[in-house]
């Protein structure tokens, strides 16, 4: 490949290189000016990820561009999910601005890890080889493993950076003998080809594959690979729990809806029936484990878990009926799920204490209504209730096995939505009708306006899902 | 094609491979002592790894196989600073850096 054809190539991946600059930038920033700059580069790092977002929809193109030997794909379906990575990565990082300095932790590098991360969810998203997919998810992990155990002082959160990683080195293990595997028993390790090898694949491809789904599946946090997610949200700093129950989620049902359909779209009997017992698995799990947590950082954990669930329900779909579905249902998800923590972290005892267990939010309908009104709004949403953007993330995803005739999957889904209702009904009923406790007599106190302002927008936004349901069907078609 | 000698093949690679693999694994669940241990078990991994690509790179006659080890040799580095600095950290918190000992959430 000459130099003038990679200077050709160059434009299409303009939302990475804004990224890669401006996390740069953003270091030598914050080497020189130190601590004092930790506002002016998290504002800057937010204009670069909205930049990034901006400029992969703009150059979004309706046939698929190969990149770099087809290493890397461009084309609907990953920029639309750059663009909501980014919106979400940008009000993950709004979050952390004031909760940082809350805890005396505020130092610059916390958006450049983020701005870091967030590249490795653009490679992951356009990944079309193996080296691509293992470049993109541990670029990604390794800056996710730092802001979990960003909070230095704190065993909580460096016990949560241990356990992150220690599984999540496992995972990329997994990961990568499985790409071994399929380089060994094909060949290539190009999407293309081992799409053109993998209609009669055999016994070590077919391992292969599995050991690579079940590295991505680790990344997304699906059961039976779920053990980690509780306790690295519990422990994490709140902004990074956010930030991880968000993008990252939505990178990694992009990478294994990409590798599903496009590496083995014609061994699709080979990989249904393990996406599927994988979906079943991660909504029953989700919805069981999280009525017993008090904890509203695990109660979220697990509610991510159920949702993954419905995410490989829209897989397990197949290429035709799926990726429209699942990139609606997980762009809503990803959305939603900065909103509540939002709500979270605008919370807080008198004494300045962080809100985290489910009892202490009863009563806060009172002091903040905007805020309760809010927080009512999201969770009615992630139940499924009919004119919020929810409701019609789970209406495709239900429409997607429906067309693909899996219907055991749409009633399992079913099923979970409604034991799961049960929980996110008592926070509303904590929230609206329980008298507030003792503890927190003085009442409860709202932080900053941007956080405040980060849960109503995003609150607003639910009602609103037209524009996303036809560019999700744009996007979405891209398999057919 | 590299002649790989008339005793040594692919398969006996492969299952060098695979047993390191495993090696790794176990080192990570069975492993009740150290944290420093499962560090060394990722490691493993990830050269399980690396025989299996440079193995089928030469079997194949095709150069991707070796590049794919060196982005993998690289990025281990990288993730093995990254352990080391979280480990000392929560080294510096709880004086202790035994697998038994990583129990403040439940889980």
């Amino acid at each position: 490949m000459s130099i003038e054809n990679i200077s050709k190539q160059l434009p299409f991946i303009i939302p990475e290189i804004t990224l890669v600059f401006g996390a740069m930038v953003a270091v030598l920033i914050g080497a020189f000016a130190g601590k004092k700059s930790y506002r002016a580069v998290n504002y800057f790092a937010i204009l670069v990820l909205l930049a990034a977002g901006f400029a992969s929809v703009k150059h979004s193109i309706e046939t698929p561009t190969l990149l770099f030997n087809g290493s890397l794909v461009i084309d609907n379906f990953g920029s639309f999910a750059k663009f909501i990575i980014s919106a979400v990565s940008a009000g993950a990082l709004l979050l952390s601005i004031d909760y940082l300095e809350d805890r005396n932790i505020q130092k610059p590098e916390y958006p450049v890890l983020t701005l870091l991360a967030v590249v490795g969810m653009f490679v992951m998203v356009s990944a079309h080889d193996l080296l691509a997919i293992y470049m993109g998810v541990e670029l990604q992990s390794l800056a996710l493993y730092v802001l979990a155990a960003y909070a230095r002082d704190s065993q909580k959160s460096s016990e949560a950076g241990l356990k992150y990683f220690v599984l999540g080195a496992l995972s990329s293990g997994i990961l990568l003998y499985g790409a071994s595997l399929i380089y060994g028993f094909t060949g290539t390790i190009n999407f293309q080809k081992i799409a053109s090898l993998s209609a009669n694949a055999n016994v070590g491809v077919i391992f292969g594959m599995v050991f690579v789904m079940s590295g991505i599946a680790f990344k997304m946090s699906a059961a039976p690979f779920h053990m980690w997610t509780p306790d690295v949200y519990e422990g994490s700093p709140t902004p990074s729990t956010a930030f991880f129950a968000t993008a990252p989620k939505m990178a990694a049902t992009i990478l294994l809806a990409r590798f599903c359909f496009e590496a083995f779209g014609p061994a699709i009997a080979k990989w249904q029936q393990i996406v599927s017992i994988m979906a079943i698995l991660s909504m029953f799990i989700g919805a069981f484990f999280a009525l017993q947590q008090t904890n509203i950082k695990r109660l979220l954990a697990y509610s991510s878990i159920a949702n993954m669930g419905y995410a490989l329900v829209a897989i397990a779909a197949g290429p035709v009926f799926g990726p429209s579905a699942l990139l609606m249902f997980v762009s809503i998800y990803a959305l939603s799920g900065v909103g509540m923590f939002a709500v979270v972290l605008s919370l807080r005892s008198e004494d300045g204490r962080k809100i985290e267990s489910i009892p202490s939010l009863a009563g806060i309908s009172r002091k903040h209504p905007m805020i309760a009104i809010a927080f009512t709004m999201f969770l009615f949403s992630v139940m499924g209730i009919p004119p919020l953007a929810g409701f019609w993330g789970k209406f495709e995803v239900i429409k997607s096995v429906w067309n693909g005739s899996h219907l055991y999957l749409a009633i399992a889904l079913i099923l979970a939505s409604v034991v799961s209702a049960f929980y996110y009904l008592r926070i509303i009923k904590t929230v609206w009708f329980d008298e507030p406790k003792m503890e927190f007599a003085g009442g409860l106190a709202a932080t900053s306006i941007s956080v405040k302002g980060t849960a109503i927008l995003f609150a607003l936004l639910m009602p609103f899902i037209g524009l996303l349901y036809t560019a999700t069907l744009v996007a979405g078609n891209m398999f057919k | 094609m590299i002649d790989l000698g008339h005793s040594i093949g692919l398969t006996h690679y492969l299952a060098f491979a695979a047993a390191l693999f495993t090696i790794g694994v176990f080192g990570i669940f069975v492993n009740r002592k150290n944290i420093i241990v499962i560090l060394m078990s990722v490691e493993l991994i990830l050269l399980a790894v690396n025989v299996n690509f440079v193995a089928f790179s030469v079997f194949l006659g095709d150069l991707v196989g070796q590049v794919f080890a060196m982005f993998v040799l690289t990025v281990a580095a990288a993730e093995a600073a990254v352990g080391l600095a979280i480990l000392v950290v929560y080294f510096r918190n709880r004086g202790t850096i035994a697998v038994e000992d990583l129990n403040i959430m439940k889980g």
